[in-house]
């Protein structure tokens, strides 16, 4: 997990490393030292848990963005994501909201916590992507919001006073929803994923899956290369068998979210939250980040961008 | 006798409704169904669940990469069936590659466009010399595919719809309806019946039942119409879960959605009221008021000042048939048909002529006879 750090890595990404947690060891185990001079325990082991302590207390950063037509269940599913009323939604359907004429990003934080842990979530929802008439580049805004936030992180690294923990307002991960028609991605998904993948970590997801059938999204994934997630959310519990779940009842059964046999919410979930969350920001660090530095430092003739003081920088952003 | 006396008042002509009858099962039956939608809201599924066919059987859906330069077509496929005796020739009109591009600006013009040939064809055929075998092939009801993923039309149903709803009856249905909890298919169809009147949009009206139907019928009839859009499932694969008896429907690991199933779907009242009660409604309508609508239209442009010079000027181009759509079938063509009506009319007067030669003869017989 901790190869290949760049030179350039800042405090800020280094205390944000949450090694896999550990049961605190009751005994500090005697090493086996290949060094026969160590007569003692050190306890220099202790280091994992002195920084898991630190990030405890600092917390950390996760930016995720959902894009997607409207109707298709983002904020639902954010919301069953972390638990949570992260994501704006309206709590009825008769919602009177106007969809937007063109993309607006629109970015709601919350602080919540788990164990001992604090996450500052930001989650980025996109409306008016995909659902106008004429959907031609109605991306770009979404690829220039992405930009503007990797050029805030670089304004602050360049700065000769630099904050202690660069705040990192970076889109870690973007959950494209496909609309679950059963053929194959459309012409809008394609055309996204061609220029956006280049800028962010992408992960599809087939949203509001309880249409398909076990043998229609077999058919559907082997027709691409990637392996979409096919999901259900809900905010709403029933009983099953005992149990409250989390699920949408229809007069022909529950669909139960978390019921691997049902969706794969349960997948998602696992693979952004609990095993990747830490690899989906270093991703982003390391090669998105570091895609765009590299591309800046190289229109500015291999020269840092002067600091924030100046406007030279913003002339120079493509 | 009192039975005398019936028959003397009786006149018989109760019986024409037999005799149409009897006639039209003679002729066959034939109905234009037009279907549209963005792909994938089981449009083609539910099609040859309603008519029980396969016609989609050799259907290729291209892959995205091969959409993303497709532009709309339109596809007439023809099935004939026949139940009960009565044949109908149903033709079918599929717009594959509608709401797929990125930019779908403009992409309900073939659709009117096609709409509009169909009018055309029929003016100029019963304007015509030769009306005997006039083929309707106007489009008689439009079923428009509303995805259930989204919070109501779209702008680009909206586009569509206003572009058409005077041109063709639009009975609008909720795809893919599995997707919804009942809650969420009421509040759908009530934000798509706001939106539609918001609009402007005239969809087909089912008339009003007689009067003199009982309260049952009448019941029956207001349910099925307050349940516009009708949310469909459509399915041809029939689910046999041991114990129970075999339904048609889509299984899912949390249970069995079944088409004709009420409770789950709307699927039996689509049915009911295209198919069984408003298919010659859908016609007449679609004959008495939108063609005419049509014709009148065309008409009026042409009683402007101005349009019967053009019309004139450009007689055999079919391209002026379009802007003045004068009924103008090409010179050769009437010609050769009114020497065909001249020939019928010279065989007529030759028969004539036949019969008073027999009848002077026999005459001229009668008083031989008569001299003897």
């Amino acid at each position: 997990m901790s190869k290949g750090f760049p030179e350039t890595r800042t405090d800020a990404a280094m205390s944000e490393l949450v090694p896999e947690p550990r049961p605190k060891p009751a005994v500090p185990m005697k090493p086996v030292s290949i060094n026969s001079n160590l007569l003692g325990y050190i306890g220099i082991d202790t280091i994992i848990e002195q920084m898991r302590k630190k990030t405890m207390k600092t917390g950390f950063d996760f930016n995720i963005m959902v894009v997607g037509q409207s109707g298709l269940g983002k904020s639902t599913l954010v919301n069953t994501l972390f638990k949570s009323q992260v994501s704006r939604k309206a709590s009825s359907w008769n919602r009177e909201e106007k969809i937007p004429k063109t993309v607006e990003i629109k970015a709601i934080g919350h602080v919540i916590e788990e164990g001992g842990v604090k996450m500052k979530l930001t989650v980025i929802d996109t409306p008016g992507f995909g659902d106008q008439i004429n959907n031609e580049n109605c991306w770009e805004p979404i690829e220039k919001y992405i930009n503007e936030q990797y050029e805030k992180f670089l304004k602050e690294e360049v700065n000769i006073a630099r904050k202690k923990r660069i705040p990192d307002t970076r889109v870690h991960c973007c959950l494209y929803f496909i609309s679950p028609t059963g053929h194959s991605l459309r012409p809008l998904d394609l055309e996204f994923m061609k220029h956006l993948s280049k800028v962010v970590n992408i992960i599809p997801v087939i949203a509001k899956a309880d249409t398909m059938t076990l043998e229609e999204k077999s058919e559907f994934k082997q027709r691409q290369e990637s392996m979409p997630f096919a999901v259900v959310g809900s905010d709403k519990e029933y009983q099953v068998n005992g149990k409250r779940v989390l699920g949408r009842k229809t007069p022909w059964g529950i669909i139960e979210v978390e019921n691997l046999n049902h969706c794969e919410f349960a997948l998602l979930r696992d693979f952004v939250i609990r095993t990747h969350l830490q690899d989906l920001k270093e991703v982003t660090h390391n090669i998105h980040y570091e895609t765009y530095r590299a591309k800046r430092l190289n229109d500015n003739g291999g020269l840092p961008p002067v600091s924030v003081d100046t406007e030279e920088s913003h002339d120079s952003n493509p | 006798t009192a039975s005398g006396a019936m028959d003397k008042e009786y006149v018989g002509f109760a019986a024409l409704p037999n005799q149409l009858h009897r006639k039209s099962v003679k002729k066959g039956f034939d109905f234009t169904l037009m279907v549209a939608g963005e792909s994938g809201l089981g449009k083609s599924t539910l099609i040859n669940s309603l008519f029980l066919t396969n016609l989609y059987e050799d259907r290729q859906v291209p892959e995205a990469s091969a959409r993303l330069t497709q532009t709309l077509t339109i596809e007439r496929r023809g099935v004939e069936i026949e139940e009960g005796g009565i044949k109908v020739k149903l033709t079918l009109v599929d717009t594959p590659g509608f709401g797929d591009s990125v930019d779908c600006s403009d992409c309900w013009l073939p659709v009117v466009r096609f709409i509009e040939e169909q009018f055309e064809q029929y003016l100029r055929d019963e304007s015509g010399l030769n009306r005997k075998n006039i083929q309707d092939s106007r489009v008689h009801c439009c079923l428009y595919f509303i995805s259930p993923f989204g919070r109501g039309l779209r702008p680009l149903d909206v586009a569509f719809l206003r572009a058409v709803h005077e041109k063709v009856n639009i009975v609008p249905v909720i795809g893919k309806a599995d997707a919804l909890m009942p809650k969420e298919t009421q509040a759908l169809k009530q934000k798509i019946r706001d939106q539609l009147k918001e609009e402007g949009i005239n969809i087909y009206q089912f008339p009003e039942c007689d009067s003199d139907e009982d309260e049952d019928f009448k019941r029956q009839d207001a349910e099925m119409k307050e349940s516009i859009p009708f949310a469909v499932v459509g399915s041809c694969e029939v689910v046999r879960d041991g114990g129970t008896r075999p339904v048609r429907g889509r299984r899912y690991s949390w249970g069995t959605v079944e088409v004709e199933n009420p409770h789950h779907c709307d699927f039996l009242n689509l049915r009911r009221m295209l198919v069984q009660t408003h298919l010659q409604d859908l016609k007449e309508v679609t004959h008495d008021v939108l063609y005419e609508g049509y014709r009148a239209r065309c008409l009026q442009s042409l009683a402007r000042p101005g349009a019967r010079e053009r019309a004139s000027r450009s007689k055999l181009s079919r391209q002026s048939a379009t802007e003045i759509p004068l009924p103008m079938l090409p010179l050769a063509e009437t010609e050769k048909l009114i020497r065909e009506k001249d020939e019928e009319l010279r065989r007529m007067q030759e028969m004539l002529e036949k019969m008073q030669a027999q009848m002077q003869q026999s005459q001229a017989q009668g008083e031989q006879s008569d001299a003897l």
